[in-house]
């Protein structure tokens, strides 16, 4: 399929080092080209061996799962480590909570984001508040959840939800996404190194579609910290997770038309890093905000009223935010639903225009 | 239509099988044209035995007829006729998205509306094709709604997950596993509250049985006595996942704790009728009920599945030739003399060229008008604005 070669160039030549941003913290340094699927399967590798705690569960995980992110780990670690769960989203994240309060390490896969609903409860009454409401006595710092989340072009309404605003609004909690497959693995091991609940959505658009190398080592990519992607003078652009590749497309025919774009991936959403956005639309001026969930109550929401409230009279434009429609997830009409690189590049050129 | 075999072998066999066999006067024996319409009740021996949690099952008996036993052949052979369309259509590209085949369950859905009426509500998971069309759906809604076209049921919105029929009691197509449960409880709580004598059958499948919600709405049904029947359509297999590796106790039946359960043999739709007919006087005069339809699939979970990684080819053949629903009514038609192979051979092409009509008509179907996307995500008129990129201009209130 030439789209999907020319997106794994296009990453490729988006994300790779020598673009003179933050170098990826490797000790060995020696890398292998790998898909999103393979970098989480090399992270999870990396945790269960290196931590005698650590689990891995959830719906057909043990066989490799249905995106095979958990391939070979059940044969390599036991299937009293790496084990399936019947169909229960909320005992699944319960179960997972009450693990990592014993002081473990619980990594739950919630097999499609649309399905985390029934665990939302657990989530945020639970993970989210265990620490604070028993007085650091105890927590469920422990636990990551991972989920795929994401459009993929005919998933309909129940396969292709972004329900990451949802979980954004949860102090106690983090949530994480990466763009690609070394950021995926950093992020991963920092999710769950990390002390605190963290939420994981990874862009199942991507799983074989991304491909690059990735170091084979255990290295962390710091979490609440935002990576310019690409510098530019006119515009910030911010996005996450599969989104990326769309802005990544958009900006560099932006460029075509004279317009150099900053283009931040934001990588944990909460905490997220106000100052990396704030300097660079300090800088720029403007602000574009893109992502695939709904519009209304989108995190792109509350990246718009932080940074209008920080970076008020450095402001030449209205922030603008391209973003999905205010429907449920459609089925036939997903492209006309989706933020399209047309769409993006339409709102670049009425922002500089403004 | 002339009659295939001679009236004197007609009436040999007849005279040879009559007492083994009829509990009452003799059938006519003519074309099936003749047997399609002869009501002329018989009954028939079940042959697996129920199973009963905390009640006492129905006789092992069913009463039919040869109009109905022809018309469950020929319903079932469209609904089979109809999967193994869907699935050419689907590796054809022309439906795209998720596409999980009812093939292997036919009786249960069969058998249900043999006893039931439409006042009756059924609602049920995303495997529900057959289901639509035992709900008086017609094959061009089908096929139309599962390539997304305009002239679906769901008018090319919902797809191969969300077909209903609201006015024959059909509440879906639902794609969250267990989700539909606790809604039929509230569709039988409106029954018993407006006084229809009807019930509500919730059905789900193995996977489902381990969620709880379903044990929510249990508890809420039988608190209150609701007119709600929870089907478990066991096909033994949750996506990839066995019964066994799922759940402690794969006795759905038994699941319900106070609510009391039989066990069916999912592939006997003669089975399935009287169970259900005995489920829905229980539910209409005392509470739920709940039924396990020992069924299969011969597809794998969905399109995506291949449905042999998991279990053995040889599994799945064995219960192609042993407890295959559509050869079981097969049988017991000849058996019966009800009618002949060539004459049930007719129906098979009749519904054949039924199938391949509604799908000729379906592709020419178009697609939903893009504004379409906009419709019924609120009441009309109530909705909220969507706007353009710029914010400036292509601003519309949705309808």
């Amino acid at each position: 399929m030439p789209f999907a070669k020319h997106l794994c160039r296009t990453l490729k030549s988006a994300f790779c080092v020598g673009h003179g941003q933050r170098a990826l913290t490797t000790q060995a340094g020696k890398a292998k080209r790998m898909n999103l699927v393979s970098a989480i399967n090399s992270a999870l590798q990396i945790v269960l061996e290196s931590d005698p705690r650590s689990y891995v569960f959830g719906e057909d995980v043990s066989f490799g799962g249905v995106f095979r992110c958990t391939t070979g780990l059940a044969d390599m670690f036991g299937k009293h480590r790496v084990f399936n769960t019947p169909l229960c989203e909320q005992g699944i994240v319960g179960f997972g909570i009450g693990l990592a309060a014993m002081g473990n390490t619980a990594i739950a896969e919630i097999q499609f984001a649309d399905y985390i609903y029934p665990a939302f409860d657990q989530i945020v009454n639970e993970a989210a508040k265990f620490r604070y409401r028993s007085g650091n006595q105890f927590n469920c710092g422990g636990l990551t959840i991972r989920t795929p989340y994401g459009a993929v072009g005919h998933g309909g309404h129940y396969h292709s939800q972004s329900p990451e605003a949802f979980f954004c609004h949860v102090p106690g909690i983090k949530v994480v996404i990466p763009r690609g497959p070394s950021q995926a693995k950093g992020l991963l091991l920092s999710s769950v190194r990390d002390p605190n609940p963290v939420v994981f959505f990874e862009p199942k658009w991507l799983y074989r579609q991304a491909v690059e190398d990735v170091p084979e080592d255990d290295y962390a990519i710091p979490l609440s910290r935002a990576e310019v992607v690409q510098r530019g003078t006119d515009i910030t652009v911010v996005g996450w997770g599969a989104q990326m590749a769309i802005l990544d497309q958009a900006c560099s025919e932006a460029l075509q038309a004279g317009i150099s774009c900053e283009l931040i991936d934001l990588q944990t959403l909460i905490p997220w890093d106000k100052e990396t956005v704030e300097a660079s639309v300090k800088k720029t001026g403007r602000l574009l905000i893109s992502h695939e969930a709904p519009i209304t109550g989108g995190f792109g929401a509350e990246i718009a009223a932080s940074i209008v409230e920080r970076c008020f009279l450095h402001l030449e434009a209205p922030v603008s935010r391209v973003c999905g429609l205010d429907t449920p997830f459609p089925l036939v009409f997903e492209p006309h639903y989706m933020p399209t690189k047309n769409k993006i590049l339409e709102a670049i050129k009425a922002s500089v225009h403004f | 239509m002339a009659p295939q075999i001679s009236t004197l072998r007609q009436a040999l066999c007849t005279r040879a099988n009559a007492s083994r066999f009829l509990a009452s006067p003799s059938l006519s024996r003519t074309f099936s044209c003749s047997a399609e319409e002869d009501s002329t009740p018989f009954t028939v021996d079940i042959a697996v035995p129920f199973k009963g949690h905390h009640i006492e099952p129905p006789p092992q008996v069913a009463e039919t007829s040869p109009k109905e036993l022809m018309s469950f052949f020929r319903d079932m052979s469209r609904m089979r006729r109809m999967e193994i369309a869907a699935d050419q259509l689907y590796k054809s590209k022309l439906i795209r998205g998720f596409c999980h085949l009812y093939d292997g369950q036919e009786a249960v859905c069969i058998g249900m509306e043999a006893a039931l009426t439409q006042q009756d509500n059924i609602i049920t998971a995303y495997r529900d094709h057959c289901t639509y069309l035992g709900r008086g759906g017609t094959l061009p809604e089908v096929f139309s709604e599962l390539m997304g076209r305009k002239d679906g049921c769901t008018l090319g919105k919902g797809g191969s997950m969300h077909f209903y029929k609201k006015e024959n009691g059909f509440y879906g197509g639902h794609g969250i596993v267990g989700a539909q449960v606790p809604l039929g409880a509230g569709l039988a709580f409106a029954q018993k509250y407006e006084k229809v004598k009807a019930a509500t059958f919730a059905l789900y499948g193995d996977g489902a049985a381990n969620q709880g919600q379903l044990f929510e709405s249990l508890n809420i049904a039988a608190l209150w006595d609701l007119p709600a029947v929870y089907v478990c359509e066991n096909n033994h297999y949750g996506m990839g996942t066995a019964e066994w590796r799922a759940a402690k106790s794969p006795e759905y039946y038994k699941r319900g704790d106070y609510v009391p359960g039989l066990k069916v043999d999912g592939m006997d739709a003669l089975a399935v009728k009287q169970a259900v007919k005995f489920a829905k006087d229980h539910a209409i005069t005392k509470g739920p009920i709940m039924l396990e339809m020992d069924t299969y699939r011969y597809h794998g979970h969905s399109m995506s599945d291949p449905g042999s990684t998991y279990r053995t080819r040889d599994e799945i053949s064995g219960v192609r030739q042993e407890r295959d629903p559509i050869e079981r009514i097969r049988k017991l038609i000849l058996l019966k003399e009800i009618a002949t192979v060539a004459d049930l051979k007719n129906i098979e092409k009749e519904v054949k060229k039924e199938v391949e009509d509604a799908v000729a008509k379906a592709k020419e179907s178009p697609q939903p008008d893009p504004s379409a996307l906009f419709s019924n995500v609120y009441v009309k008129g109530y909705g909220s604005r969507a706007f353009g990129c710029d914010r400036k201009h292509s601003s519309a209130v949705l309808p």
